[in-house]
This record gives structure tokens, sequence and C-alpha cells, in this order.
């Protein structure tokens, strides 16, 4: 080990449903040493606890599943290990059909799969709150008895310690639940340069290395207001990260892709979703964004340097969605001349008649796309002038029953209505289950205690 | 002179919740020092007040010649309960560009010709 030497953390898919052709670029353009893989947003969750309500065999990103297998044999030979959290609420599944799919696969040895489990709460709920953890709402405080019986799932956000168990145990290929996003960056590099556990600058630059991986392709061109005129998107290269002991790291892609890294892109990417900066809090430090130093180097690489940290806390944090109710949104388009003023119509109409039909709902809302909705704001001048408008209406109500009321008054707004109207394909809309999120906070050795790496060869 | 914030930063938005963020970030670091002058957290919650129900809270990251606001109470719920097109605040970041702006006109010039690709936004670096 010199002091030059650098570790290559790739990332290669930014949420459950990003384009799978990234990791195999990643994976294809060669001299990575590992390959991040971030599935979960705040509702990924209850959406996969839905399907293993239905299925015991499901719950976990399957997308996951074929990439490894098409990859397989180049992870081996390429030596790049896989740090993913596509095991969703059901890492063992997930698992068991890796293992199944590799079978059917040569490679040059044996993969070897490590799962973390135990970061799944919802079996423990009730004894959590019998032993005096409350699990309030860290918004509203409220504490979780007032919605238990309507939750989906309850997942501990965690962090690095199993991923180094697995690493340490010669894991190819490590599948966690709900891991934070960035440990599946921070927690190769922990491993690489053997930083201690208490190195909290060096694990907060990991933290921030991992906040520019997390979200693929935004780091490197993806939805940049810099410039994107002239970024050329249609084959991206995404974010590459190559860390250095120190805890500085270079932000890079593969050359002959598409995408951009410039110290705009790594910027915007680091402002992304960001609360105070100062205090960035994950399982294993609180990061400092603000000390973070961004220098551009030329050729699609990008400097990180200086970042500082602060002990990690006590608590965790816990992902809990459970079921509030019902929604469905319905959607017509209303053509010039007076596209506005039909559209306005329309929903008039609409209400009077959900009004007539006596639903009630929570929440009734009417945007009109192509005028002002993505900010709420009037379309001034131009109102009289546009070519057309979306009537899009939204309804919430706690049953079922309204808001399926509500889908069968908006075809009939097509004959019986104000005219000029289209764009009614699809039938009526959909009735989706609505989600809410309850973030709550734990005592860590609660979870920590529980944490298991399983590993099986393959 | 009074241009829209477009000619003197650029921004990304995204949510947490019910709150979405939104970071500007200065095209020059000559801009930075008129960005906290002018985006006060009162001035961005009246450019957002189509939205924004909550406080406006202003973080500022002087090495980045970054702000960071958060919008609380600004996207209908937040998450599946949103009624909202932009549930998420994608759009918030391009939404902030229209904010009219007072800032001297050696500076806009500067900026404009970082836009224009004839000098660099930030120092180069080497390896």
């Amino acid at each position: 080990m010199t002091a030059d030497r650098v570790v290559r953390v790739a990332s290669g898919q930014g949420f459950w449903g990003d384009w799978l052709e990234a990791p195999k670029l990643q994976v294809r353009g060669g001299g990575i040493d590992y390959l991040m893989l971030d599935y979960l947003a705040e509702i990924t969750m209850s959406i996969m606890q839905k399907q293993r309500v239905k299925d015991p065999a499901a719950g976990y990103a399957r997308d996951f599943v074929p990439l490894i297998l098409d990859l397989a044999a180049e992870l081996v030979t390429g030596g790049v290990r896989v740090v993913t959290n596509a095991g969703g609420v059901n890492p063992a599944a997930c698992r068991d059909a890796l293992v199944a799919g590799l079978a059917g696969v040569q490679t040059a040895r044996p993969l070897r799969i490590a799962i973390v489990t135990g970061d799944d709460l919802m079996d423990r709920l009730d004894g959590l709150l019998e032993a005096g953890h409350g699990l309030r709402n860290m918004e509203s405080g409220a504490p979780l008895s007032d919605i238990r019986d309507r939750v989906y799932s309850a997942n501990a956000y965690i962090g690095m310690s199993p991923i180094l168990e697995a690493l340490a145990a010669g894991a190819d290929v490590v599948v966690t639940g709900r891991s934070t996003d960035t440990a599946l960056t921070y927690g190769p590099l922990v491993h690489e340069f053997g930083w201690a556990a208490d190195d909290w600058d060096r694990i907060a630059a990991g933290v921030v290395a991992g906040h520019i991986n997390e979200c693929g392709a935004q780091a490197a061109g993806g939805n940049t207001l810099f410039d994107w005129q002239g970024v050329d998107m249609a084959v991206p290269g995404y974010p590459i990260i190559e860390a250095a002991a120190d805890g500085s790291f270079v932000v890079t892609k593969h050359a002959g892709l598409g995408g951009r890294v410039t110290w705009a892109t790594v910027t915007e990417q680091l402002v992304y979703e960001m609360g105070d900066p100062a205090d960035y809090i994950t399982p294993d430090c609180v990061a400092d964004f603000g000390t973070a130093r961004v220098t551009d180097l030329g050729e699609d690489r990008v400097r990180v340097s200086g970042v500082r940290g602060g002990p990690r806390t006590d608590l965790l944090k816990v992902s809990i969605a459970y079921h509030a109710g019902f929604k469905a949104t319905g959607s017509l388009t209303y053509a010039a001349p007076d596209a506005l003023a039909k559209a306005r119509r329309a929903d008039e109409v609409l209400r009077a008649r959900l009004d007539r039909a006596g639903l009630e709902f929570d929440e009734i809302r009417t945007e009109y796309v192509g005028a002002g909705a993505c900010l709420g704001r009037e379309p001034g001048r131009w109102a009289a002038e546009l070519p057309e408008v979306g009537l899009r209406v939204g309804v919430r109500a706690g049953s079922r029953s309204p808001v399926e009321g509500f889908t069968r008054e908006i075809a009939p707004l097509i004959l019986a209505g104000p005219p000029t109207v289209t764009g009614f394909a699809g039938g009526r809309p959909r009735v989706q289950e609505v989600m809410a999120y309850w973030p709550a906070l734990i005592d860590r050795t609660v979870v920590e205690s529980e944490l298991r790496v399983e590993v099986t060869d393959a | 002179m009074k241009v829209p914030l477009a000619r003197l930063a650029f921004a990304r938005s995204g949510d947490k919740g019910d709150t979405a963020n939104v970071g500007v970030i200065a095209l020059a670091p000559e801009a930075y020092p008129h960005l906290v002058r002018e985006l006060t957290p009162a001035r961005v919650k009246s450019h957002f007040a189509g939205v924004c129900r909550g406080d406006v809270e202003r973080f500022e990251l002087p090495n980045l010649l970054a702000l960071n606001f958060l919008l609380h109470g600004s996207l209908g719920g937040g998450g599946t309960v949103s009624l909202m097109l932009d549930a998420q605040g994608k759009t918030f970041g391009a939404g902030i560009l229209d904010l009219q702006v007072d800032v001297p006109e050696a500076v806009v010039a500067t900026c404009d010709r970082v836009l224009a690709g004839e000098i660099p936004g930030r120092p180069a670096g080497t390896e």
C-alpha cells in the first residue's frame, strides 16, 4: 500500500427504476474497485413491504438479480465488489434468487454473497413500544401508538458496521436492507483504508462522497441547470469516486461516455436534498458539508477535500410507513381558444357534481398544467394565449369510497362539459393507497444488537 | 442593475417530507456576496407564495459559494400524501431563478462570461 493508493467506488443506480445500462457501463469501463447500487427512497420500503405481504419471495429490488447474473463473470475477473441496499424488506429472498440464478452462470470461481439483516423492526414494534421506546414522530412529537395498527413497514437506517463485517468476510456482493444510502460508498472506503470508527473527518468525507454517488447521474451532468444544453445525456457516464487514504477524493466518470463532471455538476449534487449542511446526520458521524472544498481539475475530474465531521449520535433514524387513506388524480386537456378558462369551468362543473353526489374529501386540489401548476403561480399576461392547458384534479380521503366516486366523475366531462377537450385516453383514474411517512428515532444499541451478516458462496 | 437571479446563479432543489430544499450556487465568486445580501428568507418566501405555507430557513455555504433554503410546508404534505404535480419540489430550483436581484453591472458581466464559457466559474485546479 502506498500513500498514492486510490480506491474507486462507482455509482450504478440512483433509485429503483434507474437506467439499467449504467452499472454495466461502469463495470465494463474497467478500473473500478466497487460498484454501489442505491435502490431505496423513503417510500420504497413500504412498496416492497406490500409486495412481500402478497408474495413471501418478493420485497426487494427485482432488477438487481438479472443485473448481477449478467455481470457475475466480469465482477470475478475484474475484482469488482458490489455493495447495495437492493435487499429492501427481504434481503434473504434477494439472496435466494441470486443463488438460484448463479447456478446457471459460468464464473471463474463462486461468488461470495453476504446479506445484512436486522434493520427491519416490523416484527419487533410491539415489544419496542412495551419496552418504552415511544418511536414518536420526529416532526409532530406524536406517539407511534396513534397509528400503530396502520403501520406497513418500519426500518432503522443502519450504518457501515455490517458492511465492514461482510467485506472482511470476503463478500463479492453485499446486499443490505435499509442501509443509509451514503454507507454504500463510505463502507468500502473505511474497509479499504482501515479508517478508525471515530476518525470523524475521514468518515464524513466518505459521507460526502456517498451523497455524490447516491443519485446516479445527477452528479455527472444529469439535471444540471448550469449548461444543460451542452451535455450529451444519451449514454452518460455515471459518477466514480476515486478516494485517497486522507479522505480527499476526485469525482470523475469513464472517458468516452456522455455526461459531464465539473465544479458545477458536483456542487449541484452537494446541495441536493440538503438540510442544515453543518448537521448532516448519518449512523456513523455527523458531517459538515460546509467544510467541503470543490476544485475543478478539468477533463471531468473534480477534487473534493477538507471535509470535517463530528461524533456519531446515540440514536438511529427509523423510517416508518403507514396507511393514510386513498387518493386519485384525473387529467383532461383543454385547447385554445380560452384553454385556461375552459379548464377552470370544467373544474367548477366537476366540483358541483362531487358536491351533488355527497362525496367528502380531506383535500381536493386543482392544478392547471401549462399555466403555473408547478410553482402555484398565476400565468398572468399569457393566460388568454395558452394553446392548451391540462386540468389536473386530485382528491384524498380516509376511505376508498369517495375516491372511487371521484374516478367516475372525470370522464363525463368529455361530453357533458366545456368544449375542446381531449387527452382522456387511459380510462378512469386509478385509486391509490396513500402511504404516509413517520420518521422516528431509536436507541442505536436496540438495533445494532440484532444486526446479522450471513455469507453464502454460489 | 436589476436582473433575474439566473444571470448570477444556478440551483438544484429536492424534498424531505413536506419541506423543499433549494440550493442556490453563485456562477462566479464575485456574485456570492450579492446573493447573501439579496436572497433573504423573506424574499424567497414571497417568491414562492404560491406553494410555501411555512417558514423559510437559510444556510450559508461560503466554501461552495452557495446558499441553501429550506421551504417548510411547501409540498402538500410530502411523499405520497401530496396531491401536487411537483410533490418533490423538483422544479423549485429553476423556479427561484426568475427572482429579481439588484447587483452591480460588472458582476453581471462577469457571470455572463461564465455562462458563455469564456472564463471558468471557479479557479481551475491541478492534479
